[in-house]
């Protein structure tokens, strides 16, 4: 690639207006005509820590006002339909499926995105540990992967259950085995397959950060 | 996306009063923004519902709780009282979705989630009554796999999506619903409503209705009771068929029970006769299983989806054993 070129200003030009129909999902720019007109909502919104003073269409879903507006494209786009994770953000510190949410919906909300989890150029806990495990082969869900991670060492921090937590009546510290992790980390998918990678970098962080005790989980 | 005119609401009343036809309230948006962008939903305007105080979760004074409408599917399934008193509906609602589609989802919008038969979701298909009245159904003689195997009629096939709806049916829940003529209570039962002639309307809710608050009656279920969920992979996925089931269990025998399928009508399907075939007998797998052959009457599967009828008469008996702690 030449110079300075991004590898993504390299892919706009290359596939142009073309590279949203042929992949079949729309790109923001699909509708961005209508962005500064009449009907434009004013939004305030903390991104990363910076505050944003924005006027949107209402259509601009959350995932495509941090990538096509604010040029936050650390967080992806995959399915665009709240199947896969890949748009995974933190509002308000907790996670959610940037591509279903109207961006106009987070007037006032702290958002994170992959891009404001290093500090001071500094990974957190979870990111080395990716690195360090493999949590990944192409790297396109690992976005959504990471951010869901810190959610879910935040959830299990504050004892809530899930689907697998045995006896929901009981409020007690989560055991965090590996299937409490396969069951917390479903709404990511990765198409690569670098699951076990995911599951020992989550049980690094978690017991660097001290959210909960190393257990086998039963395997599957 | 088609455009439209987006409205925050401040409270209550002023959503009411923005409500026009045509409009839509919007929650968490997890699926109707999704409809949309499909092209199935194509309101000319949104209202915001997302600064409205409506999200509490608290204690009832006749004994009960009170779930707000706007409360999210994560904070309903991980509050104390939830957990402690209504463990099935924690477990119903944890089944479903993901952590980051239940920390959007409301409890509201869960009751008003739409079907996702492909015939309705993907607007390319010519045929779908539900979509577009009169075009016909697509699935009955399409792919109907998942489709439904109780009340289903000509015109339509498929079934409702949610698990929290299962464990509120099971708990008879009462949806609180406000509109420009006051206030009214729905019981679970009659809040949904089965194809028949007119497979457009999914729910008895008038137009100009908003959803404040589920409320659940004090419950004498928390000790015993399970929800199973049946499904192709073991997380993030759909029902085939689910259970909720419950028992009141006194001096060694069954004072009563509640059994509610899941996945398998337009509705969370209550089985009545199952319920009742268990009252004053012991727990136990013979009686369980007599449960589930009632459960099947009436059942009128398609080509594809036969294979419910054996999850639902072996998932009945499996989720009483859970649920009596015999499992």
């Amino acid at each position: 690639m030449d110079g300075d070129m991004t590898r993504r200003e390299y892919v706009s030009i290359l596939g142009g207006t073309v590279g949203s129909a042929a992949l079949g999902v729309p790109l923001a720019a699909d509708i961005a005509p209508a962005a500064a007109g009449a009907d434009a909502v004013p939004l305030t919104v903390h991104i990363n820590g910076s505050e944003q003073r924005l006027a949107i269409d209402p259509r601009m879903t959350l995932l495509d006002l941090l990538r096509e507006r604010l040029d936050l494209t650390g967080t992806k786009k995959g399915c665009d339909h709240g199947q896969c994770g890949a748009c995974t953000v933190l509002v308000n510190g907790r996670r959610i499926n940037s591509c279903l949410s109207l961006a106009v919906c987070h007037d006032g909300d702290q958002v994170t995105s992959i891009e404001g989890l290093a500090q001071g150029g500094e990974l957190q806990a979870i990111q080395a540990a990716f690195i360090e495990h493999d949590g990944f082969q192409c790297g396109y869900c690992t976005p959504g992967q990471i951010c869901s991670a810190v959610a879910l060492l935040a959830e299990v921090r504050h004892g809530d259950a899930s689907f697998v937590t045995p006896g929901l009546q009981r409020l007690r510290p989560v055991e965090l085995t590996d299937d409490e992790i396969r069951e917390r980390m479903s709404g990511n998918i990765c198409r690569c397959g670098a699951y076990p990678g995911i599951v020992a970098a989550v049980q690094t962080a978690a017991r660097e950060s001290g959210s909960a005790t190393r257990t086998k989980g039963k395997p599957r | 996306m088609n455009p439209f005119q987006y409205q925050r609401a401040a409270d209550i009343a002023g959503a009411i009063q923005s409500m026009r036809p045509g409009c839509k309230f919007l929650a968490g948006g997890t699926n109707l923004v999704d409809l949309m962008k499909n092209g199935v939903e194509k309101p000319a305007a949104l209202i915001d519902l997302n600064r409205v105080a409506m999200s509490a979760i608290e204690p009832l004074p006749e004994g009960g709780l009170r779930l707000g409408a706007m409360a999210r599917n994560s904070d309903t399934a991980n509050h104390p009282a939830v957990r402690q008193n209504y463990p099935l509906l924690a477990q119903a609602i944890l089944s479903g979705a993901s952590p980051q589609l239940r920390n959007l989802a409301s409890n509201g919008g869960n009751l008003l989630q739409r079907t996702r038969c492909p015939y309705f979701m993907d607007a390319a298909f010519p045929q779908c009554n539900k979509r577009a009245p009169g075009t016909g159904c697509g699935a009955i003689d399409g792919l109907h796999r998942n489709h439904a195997i109780f009340g289903a009629s000509d015109e339509c096939i498929a079934v409702h999506p949610s698990d929290l709806c299962v464990a509120l049916a099971a708990l008879e829940a009462s949806v609180r619903v406000r509109g420009r003529n006051g206030e009214r209570r729905i019981p679970i039962g009659d809040f949904h409503r089965l194809p028949g002639s007119t497979p457009e309307l999914d729910t008895n809710l008038k137009p100009d209705e908003l959803i404040l608050s589920i409320d659940l009656p004090s419950s004498p279920y928390a000790a015993h009771s399970h929800y199973l969920k049946v499904r192709d992979r073991a997380s993030y996925e759909f029902a085939l068929v689910s259970v909720a089931a419950a028992l009141e269990l006194e001096d060694g025998a069954i004072r009563s029970a509640r059994i509610v399928l899941g996945g398998v009508a337009l509705k969370p399907w209550r089985v009545a006769a199952a319920e009742q075939a268990l009252i004053g007998k012991p727990p136990g797998s013979a009686w369980f299983e007599k449960a589930g052959q009632e459960a099947v009457a009436g059942a009128r599967p398609l080509r594809q989806n036969a294979f419910k009828v054996d999850l639902v008469r072996r998932g009945v008996a499996r989720a009483l054993g859970n649920a009596g702690g015999l499992a």
